[in-house]
């Protein structure tokens, strides 16, 4: 489609000059069809009909009818719910935490040259990479009452006599979980600090050596500030996902025990899925919004104000 | 380096970085172990002085066997195998279109557009999955490999454009426009030339893809029912559990056999995944 | 007295040997230059004196202080970096600030040194910017003040002026030897260049293959090199070399290749006819080396066949051929002369320099 800007007439020149503009805009058009259309189909789509069927008491079976925000008020109500809620964030501000301090820790280990560092870093994405459900197995058999090899350990630590009931406890459960959840992911963590911690020159850090500052300080003042824009998007990804999480409370605790642990998700999938109450696990899903979308949005102005400085 | 002495980095460096990697690794270890044990060493209480947690003096292949001859196994890895590269290559097409058309064409609302995906990464599955199985259900898709591979992408082509988008800028403009004076229509240009360019960025993000719908649990828990249409995830939740007893062999063989085709993926590309993994946080 | 000790210093890569068994005394106040191409050696013995790079074997001493166990933090000592170094989310005058903080300097006091150290450099207009908004002269000057605020006991400079274009290179030459002056403070300046080299050291070191070739003052290295690396390295263009044989002919010391035939002076023939029937080198000078006139002795000519011809205004530079060798030469530029001619050169033969043909050492 060579374009000849001389010569030609002048309809010919502006007959070219919109086929062009049509293209590109077309071009555009056509190209992100197919993500509009799946996107809109079964995001944008389900979005609305959840707000819908969160606003009236439709169960499996009945498609109900509207009753404004009468779900919401029986969640408000809800012992179980607010546990839920009250989980959901501490099991993700406690996790974020630790995954940062852990993973950033790790990502130091790793920023320096020894023989083997390529396969080590291959095997520390590991936990991350397999499919969760099938890892989290794993730690539920390590934890089993009965036949844990972690009580094994302690008890020829001499730490333990009697066997800990990881899961069954609802004091310990929680943290039972948020060690799985922790240990999955440290290495998300550890590997995007990392690729963030080589974009800072070594020349720096030598620097400041000379300038006097002893290991602590040179991590707080220089390492520390040129990692935050890094730190700031891994902790928004890891934040969204965990707080949405569903499959390692699911197969470790189903929610137990007593509905101990549950968070928004589980407790959706209780009450829709399992009890059959569409309407109102709907609006446990949804409640989750509001609470994610600040969390975002904070995030979000955070990054950009540390992108800017 | 600004090391030290030698005790000084085998405290501070190597010692701690062993400990991280035998955290990292035991479960895995455990599982391999637990799969190979026979059930009358397997079930051993905790505090038993014949608990040898380490090896095993009579690996067996009992669990997997059971495995394929009792439950669908073998059919629920070829139902996830399906699916996970049925929505990774939908997921991919759309990335790929998406990413470039954000990335070097200029047109209204480019900029709203790019937003509006991303902000689609931030609404959770399970947020969605109520609404959604009914549908699933409307469009009679229900308990379908479908059903997943038609949702799947809901997730995996915002990260897909995303990471195109920055492979798509890393490009000089010049390549093109060379091709465009060449004679290449921009639609060829892209076809031709952008996308082989582009192929490691491809080959990242269609690894992590992989490895991300075969991690998907909510959806395929709540649209799949029959036995022999669920994922392996799903199967093995369901199927080795009867009531409150855990067939722990077989679903520690299971867990292991599940996991192999990601680690083996990933195993070939390690290096595409970790840029792919870091290019998108970085982006 | 901040002298700097470097007694058989040795640093081994795993089992690359890249510094060997350097001896060397930089004295308080001095400015000493470390040259020689990539690899020979001089970085990793900058980063050693630093505390950068850990000492396999030998001393370092700064001031009659072994510091090879001491951290750099502690060694009293600023380093101006090739790349700057920089802390690109500090402004210039928190970056100058940073060393002082770390060693719990009083605020007034830093201030003070910042402005002083700002004001002979010439960049006070700069304290409140990044470093990204600094040009490459203006980052240059500003490691500088971060340097020079600290007061240290020595000065490490690693390739400072490589990053910076032709022209500032020249200009910061000179604004770092002025500095030198005011300051003085000793200095080790590591470059791969032999101009900056020749032009800013009190003495120069010239290392090849982590040895030292040799150490002198910049006109000592230039007149009376030790082996046939200095000999080549320093001065630019580059030292003429021609494979020679020795001969003793009439008393006379000679030495002979094919269409080159000269006859040395005074000591080097003395020292030339002990070695009579050996090869060596034959090494001279291009600007020692002019078109041959009524006045110079046959025995110091010698007919070339010129190749090419750069006019550069201040000189003429002839690649020309003698005999199998290709000689540069450095002539008046009022010289008509074009490719393809012949012409008769002559040489100063006290300029001349032989080296022996296996140690390279000069004879």
């Amino acid at each position: 489609m060579a374009v000849t800007a001389l010569g030609g007439t002048e309809a010919k020149r502006s007959l070219v000059r919109f086929r062009k503009l049509e293209d590109e805009r077309w071009l555009a058009f056509v190209l992100l069809m197919p993500t509009a259309l799946l996107l809109g189909l079964f995001i944008a789509y389900p979005f609305i009909e959840g707000v819908l069927l969160s606003l009236s008491d439709a169960k499996v079976g009945d498609n109900g009818h509207f009753v404004g925000l009468a779900n919401f008020f029986k969640l408000w109500n809800d012992g179980i719910f607010w546990t839920s809620v009250w989980n959901t964030f501490w099991y993700t501000g406690v996790t974020t935490v630790f995954k940062l301090g852990l993973g950033l820790w790790l990502a130091m280990l790793l920023n320096r040259h020894f023989r083997g560092k390529a396969i080590i870093r291959a095997f520390i994405l590991l936990p991350f990479i397999i499919p969760t459900v099938l890892s989290t197995f794993a730690w539920k058999w390590m934890f089993d009452p009965t036949f844990s090899v972690i009580n094994w350990a302690l008890l020829h630590l001499g730490l333990i006599h009697l066997p800990i009931n990881w899961l069954g406890n609802p004091d310990l459960a929680m943290g039972s979980i948020m060690a799985v959840n922790i240990w999955r992911g440290v290495p998300f963590f550890a590997i995007s600090l990392l690729a963030g911690l080589q974009t800072i020159s070594p020349e720096l850090n030598e620097a400041a050596a000379i300038d006097g500052a002893r290991p602590w300080a040179r991590f707080w003042y220089v390492t520390w500030p040129l990692l935050l824009p890094v730190t700031m998007v891994v902790m928004l990804f890891s934040v969204i996902q965990t707080f949405a999480d569903f499959q390692l409370v699911y197969v470790m605790t189903g929610g137990g025990p007593a509905n101990a642990t549950h968070l928004f998700a589980t407790y959706a999938y209780q009450i829709g899925i399992v009890s059959g109450l569409l309407s109102q696990g709907a609006a446990v899903s949804l409640a989750m919004f509001p609470f994610l979308f600040i969390i975002v949005v904070v995030q979000l102005l955070y990054i950009r104000r540390v992108e800017v400085r | 380096m600004i090391e030290g002495a030698l005790w000084r980095r085998w405290v501070f460096y190597n010692i701690p970085l062993i400990l991280f990697v035998i955290v990292l690794l035991f479960p895995f270890y455990w599982m391999i172990i637990t799969s190979f044990r026979p059930d009358g060493e397997l079930y051993k209480p905790w505090n038993s002085p014949l608990y040898q947690p380490f090896w095993t003096n009579k690996p067996t292949l009992e669990h997997f066997v059971y495995l394929f001859e009792e439950t669908d196994f073998g059919q629920w890895m070829i139902n996830t195998m399906f699916i996970a590269l049925m929505s990774t290559a939908i997921s991919l097409f759309c990335g790929v279109l998406a990413g470039y058309a954000l990335a070097r064409l200029t047109f209204p609302w480019a900029g709203s557009l790019g937003t509006l995906i991303f902000i689609t990464y931030l609404v959770p599955q399970t947020l969605l999955f109520i609404p959604l199985a009914e549908i699933i259900r409307d469009f009679r898709l229900g308990d379908s490999p479908w059903s997943l591979i038609l949702t799947y992408p809901t997730f995996l082509i915002p990260f897909c454009t995303w990471l195109m988008m920055g492979y798509f800028k890393a490009i000089p403009k010049e390549l093109e426009e060379c091709a465009r004076i060449d004679g290449a229509s921009r639609w060829k240009a892209m076809l031709f030339i952008i996308v082989p360019v582009a192929l490691p960025g491809i080959l990242s993000a269609g690894i992590i893809a992989f490895t991300l719908s075969w991690n998907e649990f909510i959806y395929a828990l709540v649209f799949l029912s029959s036995p022999e249409e669920k994922t392996v995830a799903v199967g093995v939740t369901s199927e080795l559990i009867r009531g409150d007893v855990f067939f722990w062999g077989s679903l520690m063989a299971g867990a292991l056999l599940g996991s192999v085709p990601v680690a083996v993926v990933y195993s070939f590309f390690v290096e595409h995944y970790v840029s792919g993994l870091t290019g998108s946080v970085k982006g | 007295m901040a002298e700097v000790t470097l007694r058989k210093l040795n640093k081994y890569f795993d089992t690359t040997h890249v510094v060997k068994d350097v001896d060397l005394t930089i004295r308080d106040k001095e400015f000493m230059v470390f040259v020689g191409p990539s690899g020979c050696g001089k970085t990793t013995t900058l980063r050693m004196i630093a505390g950068l790079e850990a000492v396999s074997s030998g001393e370092i001493r700064i001031e009659d202080t072994v510091v090879n166990e001491v951290p750099p933090m502690d060694r009293d000592i600023a380093m101006v970096f090739q790349n700057y170094a920089l802390y690109p989310h500090m402004s210039v005058a928190s970056n100058m600030a940073f060393g002082l903080k770390m060693r719990k300097f009083e605020k007034t006091e830093i201030a003070e040194r910042i402005k002083r150290a700002a004001a002979i450099l010439g960049i006070e207009a700069l304290l409140q910017r990044k470093p990204r908004q600094l040009s490459g002269g203006q980052r240059q000057r500003v490691a500088l003040g971060r340097a020079i605020v600290r007061d240290p006991k020595v000065f490490l400079f690693d390739e400072p002026l490589s990053n910076l274009d032709a022209k500032l290179r020249v200009q910061m030459r000179v604004e770092l030897k002025k500095l030198h002056e005011r300051l003085a403070v000793t200095s080790i300046y590591v470059t791969h260049d032999q101009v900056e080299a020749m032009t800013l050291g009190d003495r120069v070191v010239v290392m090849k293959d982590g040895v030292v070739q040799q150490v002198g003052e910049p006109l000592e290295l230039y007149n009376r090199p030790a082996n046939r690396f200095v000999a080549g390295f320093i001065g630019s263009p580059a030292m003429n070399f021609a494979d020679v044989t020795l001969a003793e002919s009439n008393g006379r010391a000679v030495a002979e290749a094919p269409g080159l035939r000269i006859e040395l002076p005074g000591e080097l023939a003395a020292r030339a006819k002990s070695r009579a029937g050996c090869k060596a080198t034959l090494g001279i000078r291009p600007e020692d080396i002019h078109v041959a006139g009524p006045s110079d002795a046959a025995e110091h000519c010698f007919d070339s066949s010129v190749e090419v011809v750069e006019q550069l205004g201040s000189e003429i530079l002839l690649d020309t051929r003698v005999g199998s060798a290709l000689f540069v030469a450095s002539i008046d530029p009022t010289v008509r002369v074009r490719a393809h001619d012949k012409l008769r050169l002559a040489l100063k033969p006290g300029r001349l320099h032989l080296f022996d043909a296996e140690s390279e050492a000069a004879i």
